[in-house]
């Protein structure tokens, strides 16, 4: 297995690719360590996996069984999913959950391009103070200003126990967005936005134009990202829309469905899986996106 | 004549000026309103008695006082805080190098097996949170009930004061996909003539971890430590919900409870600030923990900022 080749992946072991003449106590030792690497990886993997195993097993247990030590179904309950689904509210968290994340997402995208785009092209005076700005921003705590902005938001505009203190402020650009953004433009070259300028495209015909399709990738990144964060969003609605449960979000009324049913795990389970499965959904569907946004905020600095 | 060299000139500087300021805009108005406006609110809100009813009353330094002497939840929240800080972000850290190494040197299935690694970190904390709290259920839960197959203890994790940050260091390292993939990319980064040379001279696996992949990958853990740092002074979803569902408390609206269950074993800085100021309705005090956990996030931030080995490097 020694010859297997990988993308850039085989270092240590792909030496002894080169010295196959070599004596066989080499390759016994390379079938160990191959041995070794695959079941640490195997105990890895059980690590990550099983906690989803048993969270599917329970959630297809009856009310009774699942109060026990069984680890396996005796009947396989496929209802539970369809009790959860028509909980009362279910329905509604789930719709808010989709306009606070999908409404959020379009404006942050919207509102962080232009300001990244700025920040990556632009040269101009206050820049990298700007820049420095929007990373203590990215870092603040959401806690540190919550009172004030709590203040504002309930008794100032009379908004508590809906959705638009968590959307409206979406629209002034969100700070990770924008640095997540920015990192991205700063890998596509300069000579391309010049080329654009010398054919008399303006900035703003040259951001539609030339860059936007170029950062594809990045935008779809954020906008993850953006997606997630909201989907994930705890706080938030705990501060805003606690009150009113026409108002909860899936983060928050998962919570409080464990409490009405607090002896029923099964449910419980069956409802995390709902609010879980969305995400992995999308997963499969943008894993270049994802893993392009993790590897960007860490790596290219 | 002076003027009509200078003319176009400055009205293309004014032009690109404006043009800037533009492109800035939504930054600059989300900057003031979400940033600046409440940053000075809380400082001065701090310094006032104030239940968001009657007008704030200036009481001097009385909240700063009460937080750091006599509120009984302010030292525990500290602690905790300080002990995620240390050993969850730890922890976190080496085994998020130690998954990035191992899927680099795993050569079947790799897909598979990044997959597998990284799907985790995409679990929604709270229901993470939740399934964690059933799983690691002391009476009847599938992980206790494991240990109990093969004789080993089984604590009462989230019930147990000493028990309860272990579990959600657990809950932290089953997410730690977001940290894998930044040291993988990290790791196959690393030029691969350095480990051939010091293989030829002899250099163990060990040597090679130490004097080439760690120095190479430096930077990288270093940002993975204070990115850990800052999320663990934001921890709030994880130890709120599961001190709740496991103290059997009935979430919702309105529901008064004792913070941190077990024994105050899952209180954080940030819990503080909620039960401060939208459970007791003392929002002068949860302004003075506020700007304590804003002094200690800057504090991280601004080693992150550094220009060597900081995060605004190439361009900033």
């Amino acid at each position: 297995m020694s010859t297997r080749t990988h993308d850039g992946g085989s270092r240590s072991s792909s030496s002894s690719s080169s010295e196959e003449s070599g004596s066989g106590r080499r390759s016994s030792r390379a079938v160990l360590h191959w041995v070794g690497v695959h079941s640490l990886g195997v105990a890895a993997a059980l690590f990550f996996v099983l906690p989803f195993v048993f969270l599917l097993l329970t959630s297809l247990m009856g009310d009774r069984q699942a109060l026990t030590r069984d680890l396996w179904p005796h009947t396989w309950e496929w209802g539970n999913y369809a009790k959860v689904w028509h909980t009362p509210g279910f329905l509604t968290w789930w719709r808010n959950t989709l306009l606070y994340a999908g409404v959020g997402t379009l404006l942050t995208v919207v509102s962080s391009v232009p300001v990244a785009y700025a920040l990556a092209k632009f040269r101009f005076r206050g820049r990298r103070l700007s820049l420095l700005l929007v990373i203590a921003m990215m870092m603040l705590p959401p806690q540190v200003v919550v009172i004030p902005m709590y203040l504002f938001w309930a008794k100032q505009l009379d908004l508590s126990g809906t959705l638009w203190p968590l959307i409206i402020p979406m629209a002034f650009g969100d700070a990770f967005s924008i640095f997540l953004l920015r990192q991205f433009l700063l890998t596509i070259p300069d000579e391309y936005l010049d080329a654009a300028r010398v054919d008399g495209c303006g900035e703003v015909r040259t951001l539609l134009r030339v860059v936007l399709p170029m950062a594809r990738p990045g935008i779809a990144a954020v906008a993850l990202f953006q997606f997630f964060s909201a989907w994930n969003d705890y706080f938030g609605p705990q501060i805003y829309a606690s009150d009113n449960p026409a108002a909860w979000t899936l983060s928050y009324g998962l919570e409080s469905f464990k409490g009405a049913h607090h002896t029923n795990w099964n449910l419980t389970m069956a409802a995390t899986v709902l609010v879980m499965a969305p995400v992995i959904v999308l997963f499969f569907f943008a894993q270049k996106a994802f893993v392009e946004g993790v590897t960007l905020t860490g790596v290219k600095g | 004549m002076p003027g009509t060299g200078t003319r176009p000139l400055r009205s293309k500087q004014r032009r690109s000026a404006l043009r800037t300021a533009a492109f800035m805009s939504p930054w600059l108005i989300g900057f003031s309103v979400f940033f600046v406006y409440p940053l000075l609110s809380t400082l001065y809100f701090s310094f006032t008695q104030y239940d968001g009813f009657r007008q704030p009353s200036f009481n001097g330094v009385d909240n700063w006082s009460y937080v750091f002497s006599d509120y009984p939840l302010f030292w525990p929240a500290m602690r905790n805080t300080l002990w995620l800080v240390l050993v969850m972000v730890t922890c976190r850290v080496a085994f998020g190098l130690g998954i990035g190494l191992l899927i680099t040197k795993i050569k079947t299935a790799t897909g598979v097996f990044r997959t597998l690694f990284y799907l985790p970190y995409l679990a929604p904390p709270v229901a993470a949170t939740l399934a964690f709290v059933f799983l690691l259920n002391p009476g009847t839960g599938p992980v206790n009930t494991l240990l109990d197959a093969v004789g080993l203890p089984t604590p009462g994790w989230f019930t147990d004061a000493d028990w309860s940050k272990p579990a959600l260091t657990a809950l932290a390292l089953w997410g730690v996909g977001d940290l894998m993939v930044i040291f993988m990319a990290a790791l196959l980064d690393v030029p691969k003539e350095q480990y051939e040379a010091a293989e030829l001279d002899g250099a163990g696996a060990w040597a090679r971890f130490r004097h080439i992949t760690l120095p190479n990958i430096s930077p990288i853990i270093m940002f993975a430590v204070v990115t850990g740092v800052i999320q663990a002074m934001q921890y709030y979803a994880q130890p709120l919900v599961a001190g709740k569902v496991a103290a059997g408390v009935i979430g919702g609206s309105g529901q008064q409870f004792e913070p941190g269950y077990p024994d105050k074993s899952t209180l954080t800085l940030p819990q503080l600030v909620y039960n401060l100021g939208f459970q007791r309705f003392d929002y002068g005090t949860a302004c003075v923990v506020a700007l304590v956990l804003f002094a200690l996030s800057m504090a991280f931030t601004a080693l992150l900022m550094r220009r060597r080995g900081g995060l605004i490097g190439a361009g900033g």
